[in-house]
């Protein structure tokens, strides 16, 4: 096999993870979430590739980014031949990175989300109507409970890697500090410790483009139709800072869309305009407006050092081994804040490896350089398995620790 | 159980002196083979900075932790005495700032292990005296346009340099490397005949 693998480019290999179902799972309980409210009613969507093993020691979960779902890999059942795959096709399926035919892939769409599990735009079971503006801050820490009471029901009592890039990310190393026990390893992909205040302040002008869009109704449009203006507006800044200045002038330089001469007007000309504006079209076609502020604000709130003194000393109770990786023209989440997550876990002696992937493509990275992530994060988790067999042999899943789950 | 790969000479010696259940850090660690040798064998903590992106999915591989970062910049985020032993295995030539790298190597470590080839092996002084040309030979085999060595030191001018970077010598090992991994020790006139060396230093 080793020959044949060496001319694998497995990255390449369009939906092979083949046709995966979304699925839903309703929680058991309330969920105390950590503004202190609660919720009496979660459901989780989440679709999952691969076997869980003997042990239960092969079980990955695959984190998702802002505007992802559960959706990870492969087709859906009924989707054309050439219908858009799962958002990171290129990292998850036999032979690739997240070898399914190894590990047992599971991947939910986070709490508040709009792809299947509750969120604003679900019906307040109190109501009868949508929540809208009534739905509950969520943090990026219940984003991370729902999964794991998600994976308790699954059979998961351990997860050989948590894996996300960018709020993806976020969510890996809220787990490995939320449920030490139950972590053996993480890939933090493109992500942060804690977003600064360029981030947050991008953040922000999105979410204004949202909340004061006539449309928006205080969050209640749901019969009506959801402010498309502000939400697509949001979605183009949120383009721009995805994207690099090299990226951007390789994509669009100063081009024009269709005409050879300026038509001074204020219409669409420049080609970078027509693809911000499909862009935010796009999106607002499959996007509620309501949850794009909710997980903004999820990001915002997000801060792994919390009330410790220091990152390191917030971090000392994490076992887990990492894999953090960056890119060079990321400027959204920045090398420099990797570096300091990376120079914490050091400090505190966990095994912790890092790469800065050399990329114009700014934070879109994460899904647009297949091939070196794959050859950093494919043997990481080669040996994040190994690790949690090892582990799983010294302790049998039912003697394990952490079987409990945060309320 | 892998088949023991072959190391280099020095690094085979470098194993060689890391004591058992040592915390290790090895500065440019290429492929990471010398410490998964340390951690299979030595039963070491090993970790390893290297720059090259080819050589990080090696040792990842190897599933040694692998910090890319330039060596140039020093190792602000280290605390002291962090390490027992701290490696710089061929990789001295090739750094901008020697004293930088060996300071730091001082300070975050209570041993620091260096090995380089020696520019004073006969060999050298040879091609340049009787031919008049950079030498090139096995420990020092680039061209002088496309070598990455851009420091080239003797072993006379290595001792001058550790006690000017406030380091005690407590090993000094001259040989000559050999392909099958195991080095030829030179005892007399090390400076002449010996190709490469490994010093142990302390702080001073």
């Amino acid at each position: 096999m080793g020959e044949t693998d060496t001319i694998r480019r497995p990255w390449e290999e369009t939906a092979s993870a083949g046709v995966s179902e979304k699925k839903t799972l309703a929680l058991d309980g309330a969920l105390t979430l950590a503004s202190g409210r609660t919720l009496d009613r979660v459901v989780v969507a989440y679709e999952t590739w691969g076997t869980l093993d003997e042990l239960g020691a092969n079980a990955v979960l695959v984190c998702h980014a802002l505007s992802g779902d559960s959706h990870l890999a492969g087709l859906r059942p009924g989707q054309p031949g050439d219908a858009t795959p799962g958002w990171w096709d290129v990292m998850v399926g036999p032979g690739k990175a997240i070898d399914t035919d190894r590990f047992f892939v599971v991947c939910a769409n986070v709490l508040g989300g709009c792809s299947g599990t509750t969120g604003p735009s679900s019906l307040d079971p109190e109501t009868g109507a949508p929540y809208g503006l009534r739905f509950p801050m969520v943090t990026i820490e219940d984003m991370v409970d729902v999964q794991a009471r998600l994976l308790h029901a699954l059979g998961v009592r351990r997860l050989a890697s948590v894996v996300g890039g960018s709020m993806g990310g976020m969510q890996a190393l809220a787990w490995a500090k939320r449920y030490p026990e139950r972590v053996g390893s993480v890939v933090a992909d493109a992500t942060t410790w804690r977003l600064g205040p360029q981030a947050i302040a991008f953040n922000e002008v999105g979410r204004r483009a949202i909340l004061e869009d006539p449309a928006f109704s205080s969050g209640d449009y749901y019969a009506v139709g959801q402010p498309e203006s502000g939400l697509g507006i949001a979605r183009m800044i949120g383009h721009i800072t995805y994207l690099s200045d090299e990226s951007m002038h390789k994509k669009f330089g100063r081009r024009l869309q269709s005409s050879a001469d300026y038509a001074y007007d204020f219409v669409s000309e420049f080609q970078v305009e027509s693809y911000l504006a499909y862009q935010g079209q796009r999106f607002v076609e499959r996007f509620d407006a309501n949850t794009y502020l909710y997980m903004t604000k999820a990001m915002d709130y997000f801060d792994l050092q919390g009330d410790a003194p220091s990152l390191a000393a917030a971090l000392l109770s994490v076992s887990a081994r990492f894999l953090v990786l960056s890119f060079s023209s990321d400027w959204l989440f920045p090398t420099a804040r990797s570096k300091e997550l990376v120079s914490a876990l050091r400090e505190n002696g966990n095994e912790v490896s890092f790469a800065e992937i050399p990329s114009g493509y700014g934070h879109d990275a994460f899904l647009l350089e297949p091939e070196a992530q794959h050859r950093l994060i494919a043997p990481f988790l080669t040996n994040a398995l190994a690790h949690a067999r090892a582990a799983a042999d010294d302790a049998p899943a039912s003697q394990l620790p952490g079987t409990e789950v945060a309320s | 159980m892998t088949p023991r790969e072959l190391l280099r000479a020095d690094q085979q010696l470098i194993t060689e002196l890391v004591p058992e259940g040592a915390r290790v850090l090895d500065l440019g660690c290429g492929d990471g083979a010398l410490l998964a040798r340390l951690r299979d064998e030595r039963g070491a903590i090993v970790r390893g900075v290297e720059i090259d992106l080819a050589d990080i999915a090696l040792c990842i591989e190897r599933d040694v932790p692998v910090y890319q970062g330039d060596l140039d910049e020093g190792l602000s985020d280290v605390p002291d005495d962090r390490f027992d032993v701290v490696i710089l295995s061929q990789t001295l030539q090739v750094v901008k700032r020697p004293r930088l790298v060996l300071s730091e190597m001082l300070r975050v470590g209570k041993r620091s292990v260096v090995s380089f080839p020696n520019f004073g092996h006969w060999r050298v002084r040879a091609h340049l005296a009787l031919r008049g040309r950079m030498p090139v030979s096995d420990a020092i085999p680039y061209s002088w346009y496309d070598t990455p060595n851009i420091h080239h030191t003797t072993i006379a001018d290595f001792r001058d340099f550790s006690a000017d970077c406030g380091a005690v010598v407590e090993r000094e090992i001259a040989f000559v490397g050999r392909d099958d991994g195991r080095p030829r020790m030179v005892r007399a006139l090390p400076n002449l005949l010996a190709d490469e060396a490994v010093f142990v230093l302390r702080r001073r």
